[in-house]
């Protein structure tokens, strides 16, 4: 069986001018349908790069990345990608900013009343139907990503990109969309892939855990599978000594074996 | 024991609690109520002002140009001259002789055709100079030199490539005009995040999608400034404009009675020029903030 996303010898540097930097070197990695992956590393390392280039936003100096087979060489809706700072248009409303989306995928194959229908029931996955003719500016930042995940969802993408998506929120509001999001993914079976910096998100959503070592040159350092069955609830799993096996290797990788170094750059 | 004092203040900002959303849904909820006192109110704060230093010119002005000797009217002499442009902006003795409503009307509807096709160009073209960093760098310096040329320079240029006169004041008020929309809507499109921009290639927007959906609204606070100071510019090259086609329109109309030395006429049509101009800037602002509301908080 071959993987449905491959990432195949990736390396990635950027050039200004004469000066050539190398941010990642050598990435391998192959991800199955309906699997949720976290990618963990410290800042600067080259995660929001990684997540770009299988979006297809920017391109590869080497190797590929093959989705079914398929070299991704542009961005497309069947990559949705959920921006750190959530990126809505402000000049849209909550539902026009979706129904944007869902009107560029689906305009030819799906009638006026099943978009709108397929915009609400998206909007009701993350549970912000009722804010629907809310401007960004008129929501609290929980909501917006709310919405930006509705709006990723509505493309029905093969696979979801996450880049931090609960970076910027306050632990309660995190809990609450680590939460929403387990529970989208056990609903949808969507491909996820999540960039994080904290490490009980990670163990308590993926089914693997990709650590990337530091810059310049970053690479994959460590793959670590997190073996707990699902649903998981993050109350009984603060105990568990699985949970927090995983924990702990993940804590070693980060901060014993690949501690950031201030002086790198 | 400095270091101390330092420390604990550390300790007290950790468990500040981020803001809490609830706040911000209680604002958007509260509307204002209908109060005429209070519009009354702001209605005099806004009126009494100005009118008391209107007033308070006119009876310099009147004390000024009083003696036999003075070589500009006063108010009450040009009250009494031009009575009949004043009270009667809509009257309408045939062709040549028409009130200054009608004037303004008219060179207003030169304004919208030149001003309008400025607009449309003027967008189109920033939109492609922003669109391009080397477009940018080639293109501004130009922009900004012809930015600067009076609009009575271009007229007989404009005389020599139309060879008529019509188009040649139309074009006048177009070129007068262009320059800040093109400016404004290039630097406008240069700033738009690139996180909108990456939301269009996910959606796979094509070009013309992306400038209607993407760009126009994302550079609209830009885009409207440059349009405001564009149709001040292009009611400024009014007159100039009119001088060549003659006709009726309120620009031509001073050249006439300069001509004709009329000097109370003049002064009427001034007062009508400036009102007229101080509304335009009003209109398109006002229409700039309905379209770009709640664009501006992110
Ligand atoms: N367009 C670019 N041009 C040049 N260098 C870039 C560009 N984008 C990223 N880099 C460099 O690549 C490195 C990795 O950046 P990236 O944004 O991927 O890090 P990150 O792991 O996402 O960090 P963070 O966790 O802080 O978001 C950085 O050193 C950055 O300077
Ligand atoms: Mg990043």
């Amino acid at each position: 069986m071959t993987a449905y996303l491959k990432l195949d010898h990736i390396d990635k540097s950027f050039t200004r001018g004469s000066q050539v930097s190398e941010v990642l070197k050598d990435i391998r990695l192959t991800i199955d349908k309906g699997e949720f992956v976290s990618i963990i590393g410290h800042s600067g390392c080259g995660k929001s790069t990684l997540l770009n280039l299988i979006a297809g936003l920017t391109r590869v100096s080497a190797g590929a990345v093959l989705l079914e087979n398929k070299e991704v060489d542009s961005p497309g809706p069947e990559r949705a990608v959920v921006f750190q700072n959530h990126s809505l248009l402000p000049w849209l409303t909550v539902y026009e900013n979706i129904s944007l989306a869902v009107s560029k995928v689906f305009g030819r194959t799906k009638s006026r009343a099943e978009r709108h229908d397929w915009i609400m029931r998206n909007l009701d996955l993350v549970q912000m139907a009722h804010a629907r003719d809310k401007r960004p500016a008129e929501i609290s930042g929980g909501m917006k990503q709310r919405v930006g995940i509705a709006r990723a969802l509505a493309m029905q993408p093969k696979i979801l990109l996450l880049d931090e998506p609960f970076g910027a929120l306050d632990a309660l509001t995190r809990a609450h969309l680590q939460d929403a999001v387990m529970d989208i993914h056990s609903r949808l079976g969507s491909t996820t892939i999540m960039i994080t910096h904290d490490v009980d998100e990670a163990v308590l959503l993926s089914d693997r855990i990709v650590m990337m070592t530091n810059g310049p040159a970053a690479t994959i350092g460590e793959v670590l599978a997190v073996p707990l069955a699902r649903p998981r609830r993050r109350v009984e799993l603060s105990s568990d000594r699985t949970f927090l096996r995983c924990r702990e290797a993940v804590l070693k990788f980060l901060y014993e074996r690949h501690r950031f170094v201030e002086a790198a750059e | 024991m400095s270091i101390q004092t330092i420390e604990d203040t550390k300790v007290k900002a950790f468990p500040t609690p981020a803001k809490p959303a609830a706040v911000i849904a209680f604002t958007a909820k509260a509307r204002r109520r209908f109060d005429p006192i209070a519009i009354a109110g702001s209605l005099a704060t806004a009126l009494v002002p100005p009118v008391i230093v209107i007033a308070f010119m006119l009876v310099v002005w009147q004390i000024a140009c009083s003696s036999p000797t003075a070589s500009l009217p006063p108010p009450s002499q040009v009250w009494n001259e031009a009575y009949d442009l004043i009270a009667h902006p809509f009257f309408n003795n045939g062709p040549q002789d028409i009130g200054l409503a009608w004037r303004v009307l008219i060179s207003l509807q030169r304004v919208a055709i030149g001003f309008g096709l400025a607009a449309i160009v003027g967008v189109a073209l920033g939109a492609l100079v922003g669109q391009s960093i080397w477009a940018m760098r080639g293109l501004d310096p130009v922009f900004q030199i012809l930015r600067t040329v009076p609009p009575l320079a271009w007229l007989p240029l404009s005389l020599a490539a139309f060879r008529d006169s019509s188009p040649s004041a139309l074009f006048v008020i177009f070129i007068t005009s262009i320059w800040p929309i093109i400016i404004n809507t290039a630097v406008g499109v240069r700033n738009i995040p690139q996180d909108y921009r990456n939301v269009a290639r996910i959606l796979r927007l094509n070009q013309f999608e992306f400038f209607v959906k993407i760009m126009v609204p994302a550079a609209a606070p830009y885009i409207f400034t440059g349009l405001r100071i564009g149709i001040g510019l292009s009611w400024l090259a009014i007159v100039a404009a009119e001088m060549l086609t003659g006709g009726v329109g309120i620009g031509f109309f001073i050249w006439d009675a300069w001509n004709s030395s009329r000097l109370p006429d003049i002064i009427v049509a001034l007062a009508y020029i400036g009102v007229t101009g101080f509304c335009l800037d009003r209109l398109v602002a006002a229409v700039g903030a309905f379209v770009t509301r709640g664009t501006t908080a992110k």
